[in-house]
């Protein structure tokens, strides 16, 4: 407040480069009036930034030594809750997955975005589509992609995409949907059947099954017949139980009823498979075994048609909300590393093809490492924002899974406001999520000295 | 020598091209390989842009079809089907979600907590940045830093006592506490992006208007906000997107007769499928400002990015 430093310390005080003028710039003259005047044009900024940020943060440390009702003193309880929970564990387990795997595709996807553009003439086009979600809120793209994963392949453009690309590949096997009787000899096990009991050599096995319409069977079945015993073998048919217009006994091969070709039976011993046979268009086989055996069917053919996958499960939900984050800020990397791809002295990189180096070598050698403090900047404020993801994981999965897609600032605000009212708990919470981004912090600090000065 | 469009301009360069191990023959072989190896790469470039620019396409488009659908098609068959069959294409959910009273009012909540925080922080933010870049006061630098500091801050660190503090002086639930946290939370941004371009204004357009015996006041008004205008801009925008889009803070300080489109749409979003009738045309009415904002005035939104990717 009071010291008389005259015009010299103006100077002095290190602003934006002084190569400096004479005196006689001041009318009020001296630093104290300086402060004045900057008080004036901070005073709105300052009470705001006291009253709701700097002064909340103190409140919510202390608060976070409190229970839940505000009253008793309980020391760091709430920290050993808050990380001996199940619950805030798994999120923040996920918060470190967000935190590893989300900036290093969001950069990666931007640069090569960045380095492709530059190549294109109607690059603008495709920029402003990439960038168009930064504009969006995290809610409408959260349905946005709640559509996208729709589960059934009918609804859900994802899993239609992957089922129509597999359904080329590889289709549901050709007897897929078939099924067994219930007391019927086999047993349904997986992509097949297994025999409820054991055959010995000269046994006729009938192996009925049923479940699928008739006209779904290959064209080469013919009517199912059953084989005839014989010796120090076991033969049999497996054939579909049912013919149109219904009649016939169950377990017994019926006129107009046909035989399932192609199935693979398996004789096993002790869990061997010591013996194998195909059907024929009857349905007929036979297997050379010495001694009592188990049939398997299996293979291929009883393959379910592949139904997509369940991006909002259990197991793939946070990748999949990634996936929603790296769509919306993937424009925001090619932007910030286009403009640093800009920078580059073109020099450098003509330099290094006349010496012969490919695409390739100059993208590896030369351009990466000349990005590499634009890409630091970029993975630097992407792990800040990614910490704070809150809005996606709140929308994106379904009631089932949002405790596995659960991360550290949706806990924090369930348990504070969401149903949870421990307001203790939560502190501690929001405590955990400030002391996570201080490294960033002190990296921006850093990073603006260093460029001040 | 002669075709290679990239290897032009190099030999035409300041002199570089002297030290070339010049092998005429091979060099022209290299040079018509390249050039179709070039233009070979350039046709691979610009298809695999095309294939990833429908692919970014794709999720938005999905949205926009699917809140022009039935409710009845929306559920039994996928948006894509318009491809074939456009006439099932219609605006009744529109109609009917300009008839839903909730819907409706959280729509005029967002313009009303949006506008005024946007106003306010540019206003405040251009106090302050002129301060910080062009009035030399004791603290100064040290005093910038907390705003660097303060730019990474999560507000869920700030909820709690806030919350509290607004249940104390009665505006718990108003808009009025919405839009102040707000204006708080995007102050650091808004000084540091400020501050950082009024320091680029010449010194001598301000000198000299202290010379003619302007005040603080006059020169602020007369010289720096005309001069800052581009930045002025992309922070408004910045601001206005940010606070559009907003969710936990709304979800947190609004009751519901003052929460913004977002809250009223997530709240349908709870029985998702069973309402997409109004949860697509909805989030659909949600982005069609910001993305009519980003059109206009995407310049200056890329701006702000490269000015402060530090938020």
């Amino acid at each position: 407040m009071s010291s008389e430093v005259t015009d010299a310390g103006v100077a002095t005080g290190g602003g934006p480069t002084t190569v400096e003028t004479p005196p006689a710039r001041r009318r009020g003259g001296g630093r104290g009036a300086e402060l004045r005047v900057a008080l004036w044009f901070l005073l709105p900024a300052l009470l705001l930034l006291g009253a709701l940020v700097v002064y909340p943060i103190v409140a919510t440390v202390v608060r976070s030594l409190f229970d839940r009702s505000g009253d008793g003193f309980v020391g760091l309880d709430n920290y050993a809750d808050a990380l001996g929970s199940q619950r805030t564990r798994h999120a923040l387990r996920n918060n470190v997955i967000w935190v590893v795997v989300a900036p290093i595709v969001v950069a990666t996807i931007g640069l090569v975005f960045a380095v492709l553009t530059e190549r294109v003439r109607w690059a603008t086009a495709f920029k402003l589509i990439v960038f168009m979600p930064m504009a969006i809120s995290f809610l409408a793209a959260g349905v946005i992609f709640r559509l996208v994963y729709e589960e059934a392949p009918e609804r859900g453009v994802a899993n239609a995409v992957l089922t129509s690309v597999t359904d080329v590949v590889r289709g549901g096997g050709e007897y897929s949907g078939i099924r067994a009787r219930d007391d019927a000899e086999l047993q349904p096990i997986r992509h097949g059947f297994r025999s409820a009991g054991e055959y010995a050599p000269g046994d006729v096995a009938r192996l009925a099954l049923i479940g699928i319409p008739p006209d779904q069977l290959p064209d080469d079945a013919t009517e199912a017949a059953t084989p005839g015993p014989v010796d120090g073998a076991l033969t049999g048919t497996v054939w579909l139980d049912f013919a149109r217009g219904g009649g016939g006994e169950a377990g017994v091969v019926d006129e107009g009823e046909r035989g399932l070709p192609g199935i693979e039976v398996e004789a096993l011993r002790d869990g061997e498979v010591v013996a194998t046979a195909e059907t024929g268009d009857d349905g007929a086989f036979e297997l050379e075994v010495d001694g009592p055996v188990e049939l398997r069917l299996a293979g291929n053919a009883f393959r379910e048609p592949f139904r997509g996958l369940s991006w909002l499960g259990p197991s793939l939900v946070t990748p999949s909300i990634i996936g929603a984050y790296v769509w919306i800020w993937a424009g925001f990397a090619m932007v910030v590393i286009g403009a640093g791809l800009a920078a580059i002295p073109r020099d450098a990189l003509e330099a290094a093809r006349v010496d012969g180096a490919t695409e390739w070598q100059v993208f590896r050698r030369v351009t990466v490492p000349l990005l590499a403090p634009v890409l630091l900047v970029v993975v630097v404020t992407l792990m800040i924002n990614v910490l704070k993801v809150f809005d996606l994981v709140l929308v994106i999965p379904p009631g089932s899974t949002q405790y596995d897609a659960n991360v550290l600032a949706l806990e924090m605000w369930r348990v504070s406001f969401g149903g949870g009212r421990d307001q203790g708990l939560g502190s501690a919470l929001g405590v955990i999520l400030f002391l996570l981004v201080i490294p960033a912090m002190a990296f921006n600090i850093r990073r603006f000295r260093s460029e001040n000065r | 020598m002669s075709t290679t469009a990239r290897s032009e301009p190099v030999a035409s360069g300041e002199g570089r091209a002297a030290p070339r191990p010049a092998p005429a023959e091979g060099t022209r072989r290299g040079g018509v390989l390249a050039s179709i190896g070039d233009r070979v790469s350039r046709g691979l470039v610009g298809a695999v842009l095309t294939v990833v620019g429908l692919l970014w396409l794709v999720p938005a488009l999905g949205l926009a079809v699917s809140s022009l659908r039935e409710p009845s098609d929306i559920n039994t068959t996928g948006w894509w089907t318009v491809l074939t069959e456009p006439t099932q294409l219609t605006i009744d959910n529109y109609r009917e979600l300009l008839q839903n009273d909730r819907i409706v009012q959280s729509f005029w909540n967002t313009v009303l907590i949006t506008v005024p925080s946007t106003v306010l922080v540019v206003l405040i933010a251009a106090f302050a940045a002129y301060a910080f870049a062009w009035v030399d006061f004791p603290g100064r630098d040290a005093a910038f830093l907390v705003v660097v500091a303060l730019l990474v801050v999560p507000i869920q660190v700030a909820l709690i006592p806030v919350a509290r503090m607004y249940g104390n002086i009665g505006i718990y639930g108003d808009i009025l506490g919405v839009v102040l946290f707000h204006v708080a939370f995007g102050l650091p941004f808004a000084i540091f992006l400020l501050r950082n371009f009024f320091v680029g204004i010449p010194r001598d357009l301000l000198e000299a208007a202290r010379m003619d015996g302007a005040s603080e006041a006059t020169i602020f008004l007369r010289v720096i906000l005309p001069l800052g205008l581009p930045a002025i801009a992309s922070l408004a925008i910045f601001q206005f997107l940010w606070v559009w889009n907003d969710m936990l803070v709304a979800l947190v300080f609004a009751r519901p007769e003052s929460a913004p489109l977002t809250i009223a749409i997530r709240e349908q979003t709870r029985q998702f499928g069973s309402n997409l009738d109004v949860i697509a045309p909805g989030a659909f009415l949600s982005m069609l400002v910001p993305l009519v904002v980003f059109f206009a005035f995407q310049r200056y939104f890329v701006q702000g990015v490269l000015a402060g990717s530090v938020k």
